[in-house]
């Protein structure tokens, strides 16, 4: 399932969620918040999510690593709101009988995600500037009130 | 002449300055839709670099637009 968190990430429920007696494989991802984006210090960052569109398109995605992947089962949950260095952005979690599958959909599942669904990441630095990331012809520069 | 409901995101919203918007409208598609807009509020991003949904589903630019739909731009997304 994937789902939004406003709150932080409890990856150890998520993962007791996903457990299967079938399964042999447990490969999971973390995306983390660094305090640096090309060179420049990050102090904290924001994600903005259409929630509607965005628990659609997740659940897509989870459907279609279903479909390709031997899989006994997948989730996915993001952040939302305010984030501080060092917490965790999204996690990803794929079971299967062996491991070669459950790798392949933790990878399918995260990269999809980062370009399909609707969510939104504001970095704000440490010289007093934010940006929305992949806008940043068009507000990297708004200082940062 | 139409009613639609708008809502902005991220950047969209910091520029409209406001997170949703009812609106009456002449435009006959979305596309048309967000050239008004833009022309509006003055949005940096070319319709180029978005997507659009109607009613919290994916559409394409040249689709029509319809009395109470309700409209979302959608820039360039960055999660993970």
């Amino acid at each position: 399932m994937f789902q939004l968190s406003p709150e932080l990430l409890r990856i150890h429920v998520y993962e007791a969620e996903l457990r299967d007696p079938r399964a042999g494989a447990y490969v999971s991802f973390e995306g983390w918040v660094r305090n640096h984006q090309h060179g420049r210090p990050v102090l904290r960052l924001e994600y903005e999510a259409y929630a509607d569109l965005a628990l659609k398109e997740g659940g897509r995605i989870l459907e279609e690593a279903r479909e390709r992947f031997r899989l006994y089962n997948a989730a996915c949950v993001h952040r939302t709101g305010a984030l501080a260095i060092g917490d965790a952005a999204v996690w990803v979690g794929a079971v299967s009988a062996h491991r070669d599958a459950a790798f392949d959909a933790c990878r399918y599942i995260i990269d999809e995600v980062k370009v399909r669904v609707p969510i939104w990441k504001k970095e704000y630095y440490e010289d007093g500037y934010s940006g929305w990331v992949n806008c940043e012809n068009c507000a990297a520069h708004a200082k940062d009130k | 002449m139409k009613t639609v409901q708008v809502q902005y995101y991220a950047v969209l919203r910091e520029q409209r300055g406001a997170g949703s918007d009812e609106l009456n409208t002449e435009a006959d598609s979305l596309r048309a839709l967000y050239d008004e807009l833009r022309a509006r509020y003055g949005f940096s991003l070319d319709a180029d670099r978005l997507r659009v949904a109607v009613n919290s589903e994916f559409r394409d630019w040249a689709a029509p637009l319809n009395d109470g739909d309700t409209v979302v731009f959608i820039p360039p997304v960055a999660g993970g």
